[in-house]
């Protein structure tokens, strides 16, 4: 019997076609995009130098000169952002990716084994977890050393739980499901069948967290940058910026105020870009745009 | 009067026409089927008359309850309506209940709600209900979860809430449609004497005549939204004039041709199962006690030969669901051991057992949760070709893929679509051809039909009979359902409480049914033929 395979392979260009028209992946690109764009420009150019303080033009109002004013040490703070763009981004998704790296396959490792294996490294989770984050990192910051690098270390190492967690949650509720039954009717092992059909079933879920856990990563940067174990001055990090505004809000709000924004922005735009990601991966969401 | 009167009543979702002109009434006392396939229209009917509709729906027409025009009464006083004057029953007891609120408490509240009553008042009017439905003071206190019932007795719950305050009206969408046939047929005569005993009106929603016809006076059938036919049930579906009443009919009695039988005991067994048990732990009570271990299935034996077909019949709960397991090797048993093709199979590494699973698939019921929602069907339905010892590369992958959808009936070109896109009947069809793409000799079918509408069920058995006729695998069939059994199997096993109680020739069994268990589920399973028979008789 002869049949006629004429069928076109889904290729990239319908994938791009399908991103193509979800808006919330386009608003999501743009924003990131145009965040990435400000932090790589940032290494080549920037409206003034960041690490020279020019203590006449301190706290000043935004303006044609300076468009989001001046700091208490009367440095720019549109180039303060460019540059600091660079450094709470890279923390946050170093961090994530840390977590993401090793949580979720610890997470998937221990929903398909259960049993001791499972129990063993969820209470090992709930001890990471049960310490306070913002003082362990403290603790490893002081013990290596204040840094960029160790801030990213520390903030990783807290984010190994979280995502151990959803993925050990999706993975379980996967697991129970018959289409992974008939995986296993297949003759496939665990391991496969985590890879197949487990870890495509939990993206969705992993995305939403990973834009979550982003968000406070650049708040726990700024929270160790705070305390001086983060970004080292003079190199500006958002969240250090926004403490520093924290004590001059009435004086010079624009301190606070686009630094904040920059923030917002970007996670915005991650979120954007983790709901049209998922939607664009998820078959069924097809027909709806 | 009537109770209900529903008139030339349309029904648009968005620009979908969901009903067209239906027309429909019950009087008190009367019990109404309303009966029709998936998608015909039924539930969203009782949707209207309880206004629980979806926003975007526009209803033209009349419908009136009591009086009352339901169309354009006010959420306020359709508020005061629902619950006390009409009543709902729905399909799955396991989700209509609140996990965390007793019985009691959930019996209670709508009497509360609606009559005011006191919290005393309310819990002894709502303790009356429960004996009424058959949960007793003694085993079944206000004080029980949802969690510690079973699906029956979580149904009766269902009802006595829906009945708490003598609705005027009851409507019961598939009601027993989740529960095994003994546990219906309890259900169902519970539902009988609650409308005598109260002159109630009975909408009974279903898509299974026989439970139609055994109970209603009246039918009524939809068919895409729209009346097909309506009148007294007797009449209709003796006569049955209109011809898409003259297919359900067909459909729900429909046995597959199949040109030879096999006998029992013919040539070296295929399968073997030697006093299989399988003990579940009890629940840990403490640190260092479990209660008593469970047994699931208990000193089970038997055997199959390659070609035979054998349905194992038995009430939910009864272990053929962990029988199954076992002998596909995803479970293993406590003790005793399992041969298939004379190699035994339990406690085998995966990689020993990659042999025995190129000749042994699976059919599961549920056509929606037996698929990968992320892979396309070219892919999920080649994932048993992982156990044959030379994997074929993409185009040998791609023929094998589009053989086995055409020998379900499908098209290749259904390869690159998501399961989503087919469905219920396709879906089913697509795990067939999952099941029969490495050529097994024993396919074990865990209730493939129950899920399916009548019509598509027959074409589904009819394509079991076809395939085991035409490649010669033999199945395991594994049901609560009688007809399906009577249709597609030589042999039926009937198991209770774990054990295998009786074994025989399928007609033997079920026309003569030796052992009480068997009696029972032969007396409870609803016959199409028996019930107009004995309305006719009725009405003389």
């Amino acid at each position: 019997m002869t049949l006629r395979l004429d069928m076109p392979e889904e290729n990239l260009a319908s994938i791009l076609g399908k991103a193509f028209g979800n808006r919330s992946f386009l608003a999501g690109f743009a924003i990131t995009a145009l965040v990435a764009a400000v932090a790589l420009v940032s290494f080549l150019w920037t409206p003034y130098d960041v690490t020279r303080l020019v203590i006449a033009d301190k706290t000043q109002a935004p303006s044609l000169a300076h468009w989001f004013g001046t700091d208490h040490f009367g440095r720019d703070i549109l180039s303060m952002i460019m540059v600091g763009a660079r450094n709470s981004i890279a923390v946050a998704l170093v961090a994530v990716g840390i977590g993401v790296g090793i949580g979720v396959p610890l997470g998937a490792f221990a929903a398909a084994r259960g049993g001791l294996v499972d129990e063993a490294l969820m209470r090992l989770n709930d001890l990471v977890f049960a310490f306070p984050a913002l003082l362990s990192a403290i603790m490893i910051t002081a013990i290596f050393g204040p840094g960029a690098v160790n801030a990213i270390i520390a903030i990783g190492i807290f984010n190994i739980p979280v995502f151990a967690r959803v993925a050990r949650a999706g993975a379980l509720a996967i697991w129970q499901r018959e289409f992974i039954l008939a995986a296993r009717a297949a003759g496939k092992g665990k391991t496969l069948i985590t890879l197949e059909h487990v870890l495509p079933n939990i993206v969705t879920l992993l995305l939403v967290q990973g834009t979550i856990q982003f968000a406070l990563g650049i708040l726990a940067e700024a929270g160790l940058s705070y305390v001086g174990l983060g970004t080292q001055p003079p190199m500006p990090s958002w969240g250090r910026m926004l403490f520093d505004a924290q004590t001059r809000m009435v004086v010079a709000p624009w301190m606070a105020i686009f630094p904040g924004m920059a923030i917002v922005i970007t996670v915005l735009g991650l979120n954007l870009l983790g709901d049209g990601i998922a939607d664009i991966l998820d078959p069924r969401s097809r027909r709806r745009r | 009067m009537s109770l209900l009167e529903i008139e030339s009543l349309s029904l648009t979702i968005g620009d979908t026409p969901i009903l067209r002109n239906i027309e429909l009434s019950v009087a008190p006392g009367e019990v109404m089927g309303l009966v029709g396939e998936s998608g015909s229209g039924k539930s969203i009917t009782a949707l209207t008359v309880m206004q629980l509709l979806p926003y975007a729906a526009r209803t033209t027409g009349r419908v009136a309850f009591d009086g009352i025009d339901i169309l354009a009464a006010s959420e306020d006083q359709m508020c005061a309506l629902r619950g006390d004057d009409i009543g709902m029953v729905f399909q799955e007891p396991m989700t209509a209940l609140n996990p965390v609120k007793t019985i009691g408490e959930q019996v209670a509240e709508g009497i509360r709600w609606h009559t005011g009553a006191s919290r005393a008042d309310a819990e002894e009017r709502a303790r009356k209900m429960l004996d009424r439905v058959g949960l007793p003071a003694a085993q079944f206190p206000l004080s029980r979860y949802p969690h510690e019932l079973s699906g029956g007795q979580r149904q009766r719950v269902v009802i006595a809430i829906a009945c708490a305050l003598k609705p005027k009206l009851l409507i019961a969408d598939e009601p027993t449609t989740a529960l095994d046939v003994v546990l219906q047929a309890q259900i169902l005569d519970l539902l009988r004497d609650l409308v005598a005993e109260n002159r109630m009106g009975l909408l009974l929603i279903s898509h299974d005549l026989a439970v139609v016809t055994e109970m209603a006076d009246r039918i009524t059938i939809l068919r895409h939204g729209e009346v097909m036919e309506a009148g007294d049930t007797a009449r209709t579906l003796s006569e049955q004039l209109h011809p898409y009443t003259r297919q359900l009919a067909q459909a729900s009695m429909h046995v597959p041709a199949r040109a030879r039988t096999h006998e029992v005991g013919q040539g070296q067994p295929l399968l073997r199962v030697d006093s299989v048990t399988r003990d579940y732990p009890g629940r840990r009570t403490s640190l260092f006690k479990r209660s008593a271990p469970t047994r699931a299935v208990d000193n089970v034996s038997f055997s199959m030969t390659s070609g035979q077909s054998v349905a194992l019949v038995g009430r939910s709960g009864c272990g053929k669901s962990t029988l199954a397991r076992m002998i596909l090797a995803l479970d293993g048993p406590t003790s005793g051991t399992i041969r298939f093709r004379g190699q035994e199979i339990t406690g085998k590494s995966e990689a020993d057992l990659k042999s025995a699973r190129r000749d042994m698939q699976v059919v599961f019921q549920d056509p929606y949760g037996s698929f990968d929602p992320r892979q396309k069907v070219e892919r999920l339905v080649a994932e048993p070709l992982h156990v044959l010892e030379k994997k074929p590369d993409g185009a040998e992958r791609r023929e094998m893929v589009a053989n086995a959808l055409h020998e379900v009936g499908l098209s290749p070109r259904d390869m690159d679509k998501y399961p989503h896109e087919f469905s219920g009947g396709q879906r089913q069809r697509l795990s067939i051809a999952r099941a029969i793409i490495t050529r097994p000799k024993l396919v074990v079918a865990d209730e493939p039909v129950s899920a399916l509408d009548v019509s598509i069920r027959a074409q589904i058995l009819d394509l079991f009979a076809e395939l085991n006729q035409k490649l010669g695998i033999a199945y395991l069939f594994i049901t609560h359902d009688l007809i399906v059994a009577r249709a597609i199997s030589d042999e039926v096993m009937v198991m209770h409480d774990g054990r295998i109680v009786e074994r025989g020739k399928t007609s033997e069994v079920l026309d003569h049914p030796q052992s009480e268990a068997a009696r029972a589920l032969v007396g409870a399973a609803p016959d199409l033929h028996r019930a107009i028979a004995r309305r006719l008789r009725e009405q003389g």
